[in-house]
């Protein structure tokens, strides 16, 4: 983390300069929404990111849930059936992480400017609570992590699409699935030239439950054992209304 | 039509979740048991975490409990006492039960338990049901006339059971027991009910006739009568510790339910107790081989989320 803020502030700092001394920005971007609201119909939704460049480059967009603690468990074989047997917690690991480029990624950046951005699924730095697991051992976790979150879409393994116009103006569709974890989104873009990072912009997205699904989740937490007795009431009636409904039939 | 399951966090087929409350509904009326054993698994393969399938679960089966009862009720199918006292150790069985769910949950070994619940009792109730009533079916079909076809269980049988302590008359069971022995079994079940997500009838009816004896018109009513109020306590406390009871879930099961449940209730009236039997133990023991297959067979991808409905 603390190399990443680093190479960020880095980052800020140079395109301060930039754009006092070339009295025009290399880089603007914006979100079409920056408040995506999961209300009782929602089945996912896409997010238009678009911007522009100062001249040609290649643009790499990263999207990064909140951040949470997760624990990997691993199944053995006890006897004839399968358990649950090892464990292992990781810290600050991103809920959501998706990458999107104008082409191939490798084509136009080195390892090492990828693993100080931290671009790819490969390159996240998922830190172990317990440092002391051999390579191999978190390495297999942290691909497990990995694998566990591409299957619910959360992850993505291939990159999205960034599509270029002009060689000046960007666009692309993030896409947020049903099951997206809610928070505050940080949406990366950065501008590639000669394999390094010219520029780069930050674009806060959030994502919040609204409407009567907020209001019953507040509600499950904020008062559980109300709600655990409303949900009773609720049943009882339901059950009764619809026995009384059928009886007069 | 998509819905958003606030408590759940994910998005579901209204029509889908309509559909299986409907099935399950349909055959918790014919059989006189919760349904949970079927629902409670259906929940898990949709991908609704296995925290909140059983939270919400206790939840529906409140609901659908209730309409299956009243029918009872009135027909006087209820053997209130037995069912008060079958209640009392349904209660201290379920808060223990949720307890163990919240401990199992932190070791990671909830849905080992809950599997192996599963298949040992689905296993042995689907087993002995299914043996008890394809002999009954056998019998009657080969026996010549003027053979006595009745089982060996009469009121007259005395065993152990008959010198515990603390003797209840059950009037309307027509039983004169000890107390122990629901209290028991209400304790027993409530975990079970507590801990996999159902209200526990698929244990509870076979209990009832074939451990206390009771005759075959009051369980069910009586059975139904004890769910619901297991089932409100354990509601309750997952909601209140867990926070896994979707309410959204629960109302769009239950309305499938109630529904399913009254015209399995019309079904039942028209077939046979023997086949009514076969068709239930047929169908637990195949949830029952599912699960154990599940166990048994090498998982394509061992690893899993450990924060468990996270």
């Amino acid at each position: 983390m603390t190399v990443r803020i680093a190479a960020l502030t880095l980052l800020f700092g140079l395109s301060l300069f930039r754009t006092a001394d070339a009295q025009t920005v290399p880089l603007v971007a914006d979100l079409s929404n920056h408040l995506v609201a999961i209300t009782t119909g929602f089945t996912g939704t896409d997010v238009l990111l678009f911007g522009a460049t100062d001249g040609p480059g290649d643009v790499v967009i990263v999207v990064r849930g909140p951040s949470k603690d997760v624990t990997i468990r691993r199944k053995d074989r006890v006897g004839p059936i399968w358990a649950n047997s090892d464990a292992l917690a990781l810290r600050d690991v991103p809920s959501f992480y998706h990458v999107a480029s104008n082409r191939d990624i490798a084509e136009f950046t080195s390892e090492r400017v990828r693993a100080l951005y931290e671009i790819g699924v490969e390159n996240l730095k998922l830190k172990f609570i317990d440092p002391l697991q051999p390579d191999d051992v978190q390495k297999e976790y942290a691909d497990a992590l990995i694998r566990l979150n591409a299957d619910l879409g959360l992850y993505n393994l291939e990159n999205g699409k960034v599509s270029l116009l002009a060689n000046r103006l960007f666009r692309a569709q993030l896409h947020f699935p049903a099951n997206v974890p809610t928070g505050a989104y940080e949406v990366g873009i950065y501008l590639f030239r000669n394999g390094d990072v010219v520029s780069g912009e930050f674009v806060p997205l959030i994502i919040s439950k609204t409407g009567i699904g907020a209001e019953v989740y507040d509600f499950a937490h904020n008062s559980a054992p109300l709600y655990g007795i409303f949900a009773i009431i609720i049943a009882v009636l339901a059950g009764w209304a619809a026995e009384a409904a059928f009886r007069r039939r | 039509m998509q819905i958003y399951l606030p408590i759940a966090e994910m998005s579901v087929n209204i029509f889908l979740i309509l559909g299986m409350g409907g099935l399950v509904g349909m055959l918790s009326g014919l059989f006189g048991v919760g349904g949970g054993f079927l629902m409670t698994p259906l929940l898990f393969f949709v991908g609704v975490p296995p925290a909140v399938a059983v939270g919400t679960e206790a939840n529906q089966i409140v609901a659908s409990s209730v309409s299956g009862v009243l029918a009872h009720w009135r027909r006087g199918n209820v053997d209130l006492r037995m069912g008060a006292v079958l209640t009392v150790g349904g209660f201290f069985g379920s808060t223990f039960g949720v307890a163990l769910f919240s401990f199992l949950r932190e070791l990671g070994q909830i849905e080992l338990v809950i599997s192996l619940s599963y298949v040992v009792f689905l296993g042995a109730v689907g087993g002995l049901m299914f043996y008890e009533s394809a002999k009954a079916i056998l019998k009657r079909r080969g026996a010549p006339a003027g053979r006595v076809t009745s089982s060996a269980r009469g009121p007259g049988r005395h065993t152990w059971m008959h010198g515990l302590p603390f003797k209840m008359r059950f009037r309307k069971s027509k039983l004169y027991i000890s107390a122990l022995l629901p209290l028991a079994i209400g304790f027993v079940v409530g975990i079970l009910a507590a801990i996999m997500g159902v209200g526990g009838g698929f244990v509870m009816v076979p209990a009832m006739i074939y451990l206390l004896g009771m005759p075959t018109q009051v369980v069910i009513g009586t059975s139904l009568f004890q769910i619901i109020f297991v089932t409100a306590n354990t509601t309750f406390l997952q909601a209140t510790i867990n926070q896994t009871v979707d309410v959204v879930l629960a109302l769009l099961l239950l309305m499938g339910g109630v529904i399913g449940a009254q015209i399995g209730a019309r079904m039942g009236a028209k077939l046979r107790g023997e086949q009514l039997r076969v068709l239930l133990a047929m169908i637990v023991l195949g949830v029952c081989l599912k699960l154990a297959f599940d166990l048994v067979v090498t998982p394509s991808e061992p690893f899993s989320f450990g924060g468990f409905g996270e």
